[in-house]
């Protein structure tokens, strides 16, 4: 069975998910990102006219505020045009389906969709049905994958650490439900991560998640224990609800990141948040604004990583 | 009618023959193997020469969708291909809409089935009014009107002291339950086994303990009440040990698998492919080999289809909202034949599992080629290879998981109570 988000020629043709993504693209999309930007601590991102002329349609069956609008910068940046549809409220709500919405955005002429859906393989749905010269990006299918918050993640552990083949990564939090965690997890083993650690209590967990090739951890001290990089997941209010955990407090007692678990990893460790977060749940606010964070260099990279994608993608042959 | 079937290697597991001879049908029953009867005239003669001629397959699992949902199937889309399939008999859960909960649903599903001269239907009633767990249907009542037994379907059946109820008044008449067991609280808004695709694909997962929880819970209350009991459906190797210890003990039951749970596992979702999602979910590989081995000790008494054609639409969806089933009347025998190529067993003792077992489980006097038993056969090229195309099939359900699989094994010739009722 063929990759779906490969072509023939085994170059991205959609970009769903970091698991079966070759390294060599992985490492192509992060150089590329980097030439957008100009540089220096505080860096400022260029506009190129890469996708004049094509037209980009972000559409949202779930609604994202920060992930829709860094895709709609970057696809300006690149001079594409951009249309933004937050379908959770309109067409499906009217009986259409999802692949009716898509046909009809076809026929408006796009070029590249941009995706957000609740349910797990939606975005891989609609790469299987659209024309080969349209291209999709997954921006987050259900708790399936988020590959360009990975990719970011990426590019974000390079910035800080140089190398990924001398790290020790520690993925803390709702794994079970998380989409960012499973693409952070394919992308870390692709490049050559030689450590990735999980740490979560047994009922945010998934199956058999050490088969994704990482180590399993109950405990903060111990997981963190030298890490170099901690990227922390959100914990969303409902998971309260559904027996998986008892109090928003207890979770923070054993499993939010303060100074004092913080102290555990390594000293020059850098921590990461795909956000929104949730302040005093799973990241202390100490942590979050001090000075181990690198949570909003993420948001800028965020763009060119998502610019580098789209490129790519529009480049591609 | 007089049909003398000529040159066939006629395998009835029943009658342990398998032999190339004669098979002559006179009154719609099977009169004579080997030698005409004496003065006997054929009026119509089926050269069977390299095929095999064996009991028409009685399927204990297909969903008809009438009354209620023709807009995924009706009846004769579905009658006929079953017939194609060489399904002489079949059995249809209760889970039409409304449910088949009234004696009056259930006469009119037999004599519009009867209608159609294809093949013979065995109505499987509700066990709860509504399929909604709460009150017991007028079971002697749907008996009269011709259920064989009596299921909640796919429906849950939470309240165990119902289930307890139901058991005891079942027993009572000796009426047979048909249960699928998966708890309603483990499986709820899953899709997926809870396993290594599961993990990767991000799908709500469904625990082997479903299975196993609501499996003890039937063992114990059918250990109570002496009911009988049909066990549809079995997806896990804990599962299946749990029948094997349960038979062993001389407990009144039986079991069944789908061919889809025969042959594919997790690993055929792939890329979020909606034709494997199904009710039970595929498990592991290690489930679906303890499956053929119970299958092969006898644990299992049956293969069914578990045919539930839905509509194209339904599956053009993200994998946990597109509709759960698959078609498979037409894949019965092919499925059954490559099972046993693949384990070398005897062409014989596979059939069986798709005739002679099936009728036992539904207390019929069917599945063998006895002289003056009712003349259902099935006629099949076993050499034929084809390859499973949607546009092919006669359902009015398209999709199955084997889709662009090639396959042995084509049905030239079924006949119901002696009449030829599809040829190819």
């Amino acid at each position: 069975m063929r990759n779906p988000q490969l072509n023939q020629d085994g170059e991205l043709q959609h970009l769903l998910s970091t698991e079966g993504l070759p390294a060599r693209i992985m490492r192509d999309i992060l150089d590329k990102a980097g030439t957008f930007l100009d540089g220096g601590e505080q860096p400022d991102i260029r506009k190129v006219p890469l996708l004049h002329g094509k037209s980009v349609f972000n559409i949202f069956f779930e609604n994202s505020t920060r992930t829709r609008t860094t895709f709609e910068i970057a696809a300006k940046r690149l001079s594409a045009d951009v249309v933004n549809l937050n379908i959770g409220s309109s067409s499906t709500s009217k009986g259409e389906t999802l692949l009716d919405t898509v046909d009809n955005l076809c026929a408006m002429h796009a070029d590249m969709f941009i995706v957000r859906h609740s349910q797990s393989g939606a975005a891989h749905l609609i790469a299987r049905h659209v024309a080969p010269e349209i291209h999709v990006i997954n921006a987050g299918d259900g708790r399936h994958a988020h590959p360009t918050q990975a990719l970011l993640d990426m590019f974000t552990i390079r910035h800080y650490k140089k190398e990924f083949h001398n790290l020790r990564v520690a993925i803390v939090g709702d794994v079970l439900h998380s989409r960012v965690a499973r693409s952070q997890i394919h992308a870390l083993t692709t490049l050559g991560v030689p450590e990735v650690r999980v740490i979560a209590p047994k009922t945010l967990l998934p199956t058999m998640v050490e088969n994704l090739g990482v180590h399993v951890y109950h405990d903060m001290a111990k997981g963190l224990r030298d890490v170099d990089v901690i990227l922390m997941l959100r914990l969303q209010n409902e998971r309260m609800q559904g027996a998986l955990l008892p109090s928003a407090q207890e979770y923070f007692k054993h499993y939010g990141l303060t100074e004092e678990k913080l102290s555990y990893a390594k000293p020059d460790a850098i921590v990461m948040h795909p956000g929104p977060m949730n302040r005093g749940v799973e990241i202390d606010s100490a942590v979050a604004d001090g000075p181990n964070s690198v949570i909003l260099s993420q948001v800028t990279f965020g763009i060119a990583v998502r610019m580098a994608v789209m490129s790519t993608l529009a480049g591609g042959r | 009618m007089n049909i003398h079937i000529k040159n066939g290697r006629v395998i009835d597991p029943k009658n342990q023959l398998d032999a190339v001879c004669d098979v002559f049908i006179a009154a719609g029953k099977i009169a004579a193997m080997g030698n005409a009867p004496a003065g006997f005239v054929a009026s119509q003669t089926l050269d069977a020469t390299g095929l095999v001629v064996i009991p028409g397959l009685i399927d204990l699992s297909a969903r008809l969708r009438e009354p209620g949902n023709e807009y995924m199937a009706t009846l004769e889309s579905e009658m006929s291909a079953a017939v194609a399939g060489g399904v002489t008999s079949l059995s249809c859960p209760p889970d039409t809409d409304p449910p088949l909960d009234e004696p009056g649903l259930v006469e009119m599903l037999k004599y519009r089935a009867k209608n159609l001269h294809q093949a013979r239907v065995y109505p499987v009633g509700a066990l709860t009014t509504g399929l909604k767990g709460l009150e017991l249907t007028e079971m002697a009542e749907l008996v009269d009107a011709g259920c064989v037994a009596f299921s909640q379907a796919n429906a849950p059946l939470t309240d165990t002291r119902v289930m307890l109820r139901a058991m005891q008044y079942a027993a009572t008449f000796d009426f047979p339950l048909w249960l699928h067991p998966q708890d309603y609280f483990l499986s709820k808004n899953g899709v997926a086994h809870d396993g290594e695709v599961a993990t990767r694909c991000g799908l709500a997962a469904i625990p082997v303990c479903a299975e196993t929880i609501a499996l003890a819970t039937m063992l114990t209350l059918m250990r109570e009440t002496g009911a009988r009991l049909h066990i549809g459906r079995i997806s896990s190797a804990a599962g299946v040990e749990m029948i094997r210890v349960a038979k062993r003990d001389g407990l009144p039951i039986t079991c069944d698998v789908s061919i889809n749970h025969l042959h594919l596992s997790e690993m055929d979702i792939g890329f979020f492919d909606s034709n494997c999602h199904l009710i039970p979910p595929l498990r592991s590989l290690r489930d679906r080999d303890a499956l053929r081995a119970g299958l092969l000790d006898g644990t299992i008494d049956a293969i069914c289809s578990n045919h539930s054609p839905v509509d194209e639409d339904a599956k053009q969806l993200p994998f946990a909202e597109s509709e759960a089933g698959a078609t498979g009347l037409e894949l019965l025998l092919p499925m059954v034949l490559k099972w046993a190529n693949q384990v070398s067993l005897p062409l014989s003792d596979a059939i069986s599992k798709a005739t002679l077992q099936p009728a036992r489980i539904l207390g019929l006097d069917a599945g063998h080629l006895s002289v003056g038993a009712s003349a259902d056969l099935c006629i099949f090229n076993p050499e034929a290879d084809w390859e499973i195309k949607p546009a092919a099939l006669k359902s009015q359900g398209k999709n199955t998981p084997f889709n662009g699989m090639n396959v042995f094994g084509k049905v030239c010739f079924t006949l119901v109570e002696g009449l030829v009722v599809y040829a190819l």
